[in-house]
């Protein structure tokens, strides 16, 4: 082990042992009681070398089947330009920890504010934290946090967010002893019944949160009024987004939400089967809420002596390593280098190249969806509302959903994500989901396949 | 719906790489140099790691694909999750916390779930931490509902044990302990402590950020605890990316394997698939499965190292830091709280209370000075017991000679205190902005945590 190990070596060893005044390394551990020592050594597999490894991962991983495939729903395959990964692997960045000392800190803390100040100008709101570790626990903390807020104990959430993100929440509501009610959708429209909502809210309403676009990929079309219901009773609007979206779509702050959490990783990050992500959360500025965010904020200020800009984490009276158990989270450790990742993204896409990428993943899920419809006769998506990205594919009376992506991975093309149990109302369904890797050929390679597999004609 | 300005920059690719090339430079890391943060296990990352991750056959990989076109790097996750039980004494491992306080709060809602199927959930509404914890564990129990209460350290620095027999209870619900603690010191009567804990019905939670120091050499499971999180970015050499990502696998033992989150994997014959069938589970913690990239990291790094180089590493960690402090607690000014005679594991905390006291130079100074000296300081002023607490954790791939290096330095910086404070006053010098002032930053008048709110 001499090659990770500089001191792994008798000599080194005896001095440094003869230094602390022990005679042997076993004397470090006689505190160790024998009854609780591993005899032995651990049952592993032996040690291979960096020659080796790749070998013994890369067999493995051929197991992986190579697919086109079109899945959304809070992680997407997108392109990564290659800057990104370029600047990431600096060691200065990758094996930095937490900037507790901000003077030799400066480079990953200023890469954060910067990712903050993104985040801002996407969401339209006044502040962000550094990163939560995932959209799922952003919003899970985002409904702690207004029930902080507003001294209440029942959250709303909307029936179409994504079910695997409803999980993390009721989770963590469960350890807070928050009540969460799903408002049912008007599944027609896609989207949220607003009739609904007005019964559900009461008095003891902390928060609704509201996906835009939803986890089918529709859009509210008035989430003016939705924040207004919510506000006319005190509570809170959380909005959770895909930051794509924000291209076109109208930024949560200008129309009211108070949180807005989502997904950063499509913003210069790959899948990785779903992890690291980046968990995405902002606010407005007011003292009661600026005081309840969770997670790590870093803010620009001054050297003592006024030469110099300087940047430095702020706030760390709400975290876990000053007020413990009154924190506002336990979180410590989070997705920096995404974050810093989605810095660097957002820098090289710039306000044109962000806007042109938003309005084209638009156009290509309205050409895909519409030639479903048009030359295979399917309900895509199957509700009346517009759509961002992502969206339903409904198979309803004519095969099994199930069936026809197992079939489609036969043909190398992986045609969406199962939804028919998530959501009953739209029959046998997928979730579709585009990015920029798909081609046109792509595309029509995913109609031509359900073409066929439904057996030629509508 | 449609929007006008977003208020992105408009720069150029050259100018983009210039100025995060620049950033890094104005960023330490351990391949920059001596990085002993305590409670961090800050050691340096085999590079081959960052080029297995990025393999393509795993980037590109969706969560949401069947499990039939990922065998591949199912196959890795569960061998993955067998390599952690054999480490820990555990009988299974969920592999979805992304971090070690995403793992705490997993263990303490399992805690919770488990006295809610005994009909105890309104009972048992206390967790006892010691008082030398981490923040994160007291901030993790409470957000699954617990009382927090806390137990002291004794005169030798570990947890008192008559002091934990008056607050153990029937209101108990479990204990969350680090060993070593984060004091460095060896819990030896771990298995007395978790006998008196299950004697009234409470369970043992390890707080894996320390597991370093007995890595192939003692388990959790084995000293008697029902749930451990384990520290990826820690123990297993993933590198800590600035702050993030991490990832916390938690494991349990016996019947409390029942509570773990679900989706977990599992092998049935050769094949390899998620299942929800864990009859208590609490459910989520993660949207999909986890810090896949950091987890095929750290199998990485157990298959390079093996068994004995695990043990091997923690020998050397142990090694190294008992050197440190050996050469360090010679200086005047600087004591060894608690007894000098146990030997400190991975890490040991110092107080620089008494140069404070005689020179007027506080910790922090002395930490700002260090960087002038070209090292990144260790933790100071935590674990909280200790006042100017200077908590050291070398990690076994740090050299004698940058050791050596290391201690000269804050030899000379002692010297200073005495000769010429003035000089650590002004630290830093040498990095690339001098001392912040932090009070303003977050001064409500003055703070500015974004442009967007600048521009207001
Ligand atoms: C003793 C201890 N416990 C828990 C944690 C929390 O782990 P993480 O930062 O991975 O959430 C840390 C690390 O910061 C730690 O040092």
């Amino acid at each position: 082990m001499r090659a990770y190990l500089p001191n792994d070596d008798d000599d080194i060893v005896a001095e440094m042992l003869g230094e602390i005044g022990v005679d042997s390394l076993d004397a470090l551990f006689l505190d160790v009681p024998q009854n609780i020592r591993i005899e032995g050594n651990l049952d592993l597999p032996s040690p291979v070398t960096e020659d080796e490894i790749k070998g013994v991962v890369e067999v493995k991983l051929r197991k992986n089947l190579d697919l086109t495939a079109f899945l959304g729903g809070g992680v997407w395959n997108q392109n990564v330009p290659a800057v990104v990964s370029h600047l990431l692997s600096r060691g200065e960045f990758l094996t930095s920890y937490t900037p507790y000392q901000p003077e030799i800190s400066q480079g990953i803390i200023q890469a954060l504010f910067e990712y903050q100040s993104m985040v801002c100008q996407l969401t339209g709101m006044d502040v962000a934290n550094s990163s939560m570790y995932d959209w799922g626990s952003a919003a899970a903390e985002a409904v702690l946090m207004a029930s902080r807020v507003t001294h209440r104990g029942k959250a709303l959430i909307a029936s179409n967010i994504g079910p695997h993100r409803r999980r993390v929440i009721e989770t963590y509501a469960r350890g807070a002893g928050i009540n969460v009610t799903a408002v049912e959708a008007d599944w027609e429209a896609g989207t949220l019944d607003l009739e609904k909502l007005k019964e559900d809210i009461d008095d003891k309403t902390s928060s609704l949160y509201v996906e835009i676009p939803s986890y089918i990929g529709s859009i509210e079309p008035s989430p003016r009024d939705i924040a207004e219901l919510l506000h006319d009773r005190n509570a809170l609007l959380i909005v959770g987004v895909d930051p794509l979206s924000l291209g076109i779509l109208k930024p949560p702050g200008q129309y009211g939400a108070d949180i807005v959490v989502g997904e950063g990783q499509p913003l210069g990050s790959s899948p990785f089967l779903g992890g690291p992500l980046l968990g995405i959360f902002a606010t407005r500025r007011e003292r009661e809420i600026l005081r309840q965010i969770p997670g790590r904020i870093m803010g620009m200020t001054k050297t003592l002596d006024r030469s110099q800009r300087a940047f430095t984490m702020i706030l760390q009276t709400r975290e876990q390593h000053i007020r413990r158990e009154r924190a506002t989270s336990n979180i410590c450790t989070n997705e920096t280098l995404s974050a810093t990742a989605a810095a660097i993204y957002l820098s090289l896409l710039g306000e044109e190249g962000f806007r042109r990428l938003s309005e084209d993943l638009s156009h290509r899920a309205a050409y895909l969806s519409k030639k479903l419809r048009k030359d295979v006769g399917l309900s895509s998506p199957p509700y009346s509302g517009s759509f961002y990205r992502d969206f339903l594919v409904s198979f309803e009376g004519t095969k099994k959903a199930g069936q026809l992506v197992r079939q489609g991975i036969d043909r190398g093309v992986l045609l969406g994500t199962e939804t028919t149990h998530a959501f009953p109302h739209y029959g046998e369904s997928v979730l579709t989901g585009v990015s920029d890797v798909h081609t046109k050929e792509d595309l029509d390679r995913y109609v031509e396949i359900v073409k066929d597999l439904l057996g030629g004609d509508p | 719906m449609i929007r006008r300005e977003i208020g992105l920059p408009r720069v150029s690719q050259p100018q983009i790489v210039r100025h995060y090339t620049r950033l890094s430079q104005m960023n330490f890391g351990v391949d920059t140099g001596t990085y002993p943060l305590g409670s961090c296990t800050m050691k340096y990352s085999p590079k081959i790691m960052e080029k297995i991750a990025a393999h393509p056959q795993v980037k590109h990989l969706h969560p949401d694909q069947p499990v039939d076109t990922v065998q591949g790097i199912l196959e890795i996750l569960h061998e993955l999750a067998g390599f952690l039980e054999e480490i820990t004494g555990m009988d299974r491992f969920s592999l979805q916390p992304a971090a070690g306080a995403q793992g705490e709060l997993t263990g303490a809602l399992m805690i919770r779930e488990f006295n809610r199927s005994r009909g105890e959930l309104k009972i048992r509404r206390e967790m006892i931490i010691p008082d030398s914890a981490h923040g994160t564990n007291p901030a993790s129990a409470r957000m699954a509902g617990f009382a927090v209460v806390e137990v002291p350290s004794d005169e030798y620095g570990y947890v008192d044990v008559e002091a934990l027999k008056s607050v153990l209870s029937h209101r108990t619900a479990g204990m969350m302990l680090t060993n070593p603690n984060t004091l460095g010191i060896f819990e030896k009567r771990i298995r007395e402590v978790a006998d008196m804990t299950h004697e009234v019905g409470a369970l043992l939670y390890y707080d894996g950020a320390n597991l370093n120091a007995i890595a192939g050499i003692a388990r959790p499971g084995d000293m008697g605890f029902d749930l451990v999180h384990l520290n990826l970015h820690k123990t297993f050499g993933t590198p800590h990316g600035g702050g993030g990502p991490g990832s916390g696998p938690v494991g349990a033992k016996g019947e409390m394997t029942d509570y773990l989150p679900t989706p977990i994997i599992e092998r049935v014959g050769d094949r390899y698939r998620f299942t929800n069938s864990l009859k208590h589970s609490i459910g989520r913690v993660h949207p999909y499965h986890g810090n896949i990239a950091v987890l095929l990291r750290a199998y990485v790094y157990i298959r390079l190292y093996g068994a004995e180089g695990l043990r091997r590493a923690a020998e050397i960690a142990v090694l190294n830091s008992n050197y440190m402090k050996a050469r360090l607690v010679k200086l005047p000014g600087i004591e060894l709280p608690f007894h000098p005679e146990i030997p400190r594991k991975h890490e040991f905390v110092a107080s620089f209370e008494s140069l404070r006291r005689e020179t007027g130079v506080s910790l922090k100074e002395v930490a700002k000075r260090l960087m002038d000296r070209g090292f990144h300081p260790p933790t100071v002023y935590f674990p909280l017991i200790v006042p100017e607490a200077f908590m050291a954790e070398p990690t076994e791939t740090e050299s004698k000679e940058e050791i050596d290096r290391y201690c000269e330095a804050l030899a000379q910086i002692v010297q200073e205190a005495r000769t010429q404070p003035e000089k650590i006053r002004e630290a830093p010098r040498e990095t690339s902005v001098s001392r912040i002032d932090e009070a303003r930053a977050s001064r409500p008048s003055t703070m500015i945590p974004s442009y967007t709110w600048l521009k207001k």
